[in-house]
């Protein structure tokens, strides 16, 4: 059994400053989490980092505000038909053994290679991914608004097509949101990836939204409602992994929580007002900007592998604080996006409601 | 018309409030307390677990009718599945 002093010393002194800090950051990562399904973990792990939090700590802290904001951005969104629980909870079983696995690797970078080692496979992976996902995504919602289709239904790729048009017996099973049957032989793989993903940079989402869409061929409202089913699933489990050796500060984990709250409301909302397009928008622009954030921390982690010549102190504290500023960036340019969107939504929405009764008093008089 | 508007949930929002602003005064008092147990581990696991569940009850339903009664809501366009 783990040492519970050693544990408990891992958990910092909170002042009134580090309370609205952990507040602001989690409504923020909320409102942007119940729009589009995940993000705001990027910011928040080194964020708590930042006050002096042990890394391990403020992954389980993370991950133990993560559930309980998922399940209730998950039930706001199925009040509004978003949800496919069937497709969430098959996704989010197999995304559970991906969050494994992907832990287990992370173990045996971080043994054989040390922190540094680690930190550059989190940012390769991250560049990688979201260069390609990410830039998919936005330029896919670019091309719906130069095409000005964002009125029409989303149509399903070629991929999505022939995804559910290939029977294999015994692995059928129907899903609402995709209305067709199709082979958990294709959702295992995607949830896994997605549950890699989540363990390596912490936001599996940014798989799982764009495969719900493009490879299974979901709406990216339902897509984006879904993912937070799977966030449920693998925020439980993750949760009660770290909670088991110790390492969940539940104090900073409910202090986000107070905030996230209110930001997970308000984003779910926000989807109700908002073309689907919206959604790739918002993920593909967060996807691209974060990409910079974490490309220029890798300069920092290959010069500490000796991989390049080293650079200076200096330098290096510039490009992490530069990294940082650019990933708290990315969070609120998106989180804007979400509230002017849904401004513009209602504002919509009351000027039709408004022109048949001037239309009305225009008559009588 | 205004028959047809929903009547604001203000006790709800009171109440709600009330029992979540109660748990993280009792989270932040009792909070070397509430370290010591939850850094145990073990079956000590359920303790955050069954924290974040309850506050995720009290207060995701708090923030729901702080929305509502601040008149921000779901389009009218959509409707809620019962």
């Amino acid at each position: 059994m783990h040492d519970a002093v050693a544990a408990a010393a891992n958990f910092i002194h909170l002042d009134a400053a580090n309370i609205v800090y952990l507040f602001l950051v989690g409504f923020v990562g909320g409102l942007v989490s119940g729009f589009i399904g995940s993000g705001g973990a990027f910011v928040l792990t080194p964020g708590m980092m930042s006050l002096g939090v042990p890394g391990l700590v403020a992954v389980a802290s993370n991950m133990c505000h993560k559930f309980p904001k998922a399940l209730v951005g998950a039930l706001k969104r199925a009040k509004y038909g978003q949800v496919d629980v069937k497709l969430g909870l098959v996704l989010g079983v197999s995304a559970e053994a991906g969050v494994l696995y992907g832990a287990t690797i992370q173990e045996r970078i971080k043994a054989a290679y040390g922190a540094a080692g680690s930190n550059l496979y989190v940012s390769v992976a991250f560049v990688i991914i979201l260069g390609v996902v990410g830039s998919f995504v936005l330029l896919d919602a670019i091309k719906t608004k130069r095409a000005g289709t964002q009125n029409e239904a989303e149509k399903i790729t070629k991929i999505a097509r022939w995804v559910q048009s290939v029977n294999i017996p015994g692995t059928m099973v129907h899903f609402k949101s995709l209305d067709a049957r199709i082979s958990v032989l294709f959702t295992i793989p995607l949830g896994f990836a997605t549950g890699m993903l989540a363990a390596t940079i912490a936001v599996g989402g940014f798989i799982g939204v764009p495969s719900m869409i493009y490879v299974l061929g979901a709406p990216s409202i339902m897509a984006s409602a879904t993912e937070l089913v799977i966030a449920f699933v693998m925020g439980l489990g993750g949760s009660l992994k770290y909670a088991m050796h110790g390492m969940v500060d539940i104090r900073l984990a409910m202090i986000i929580l107070a905030g996230s709250l209110f930001g997970i409301q308000l984003g779910a909302i926000g989807t109700t007002y908002v073309k689907p397009y919206m959604i790739k928008i918002v993920m593909g622009t967060i996807m691209v900007i974060v990409l910079f954030s974490r490309a220029l921390m890798i300069p920092v982690y290959m010069s500490e592998l000796k991989l390049m010549a080293p650079i200076g102190a200096g330098t290096a504290k510039m490009l992490s604080s530069t990294s940082f500023a650019i990933m708290i960036f990315a969070l609120a340019l998106g989180a804007f996006i979400v509230l002017k969107a849904m401004w513009e939504g209602r504002q919509a929405e009351r000027m039709q409601v408004a022109q048949p009764v001037s239309a009305a008093v225009a008559g009588k008089i | 018309m205004a028959a047809e508007q929903k009547k604001k949930p203000y006790l709800q929002t009171v109440l709600f409030g009330v029992v979540s602003i109660a748990l993280y005064v009792l989270l932040l008092s009792k909070q070397d307390l509430i370290n010591e147990n939850v850094a145990k581990g073990g079956f000590y696991a359920l303790l955050p677990i069954a924290m974040a569940f309850a506050f995720s009850f009290f207060h995701g339903n708090f923030t729901g009718c702080f929305w509502t009664s601040c008149g921000i809501e779901a389009s009218k366009k959509t409707k809620e599945v019962k």
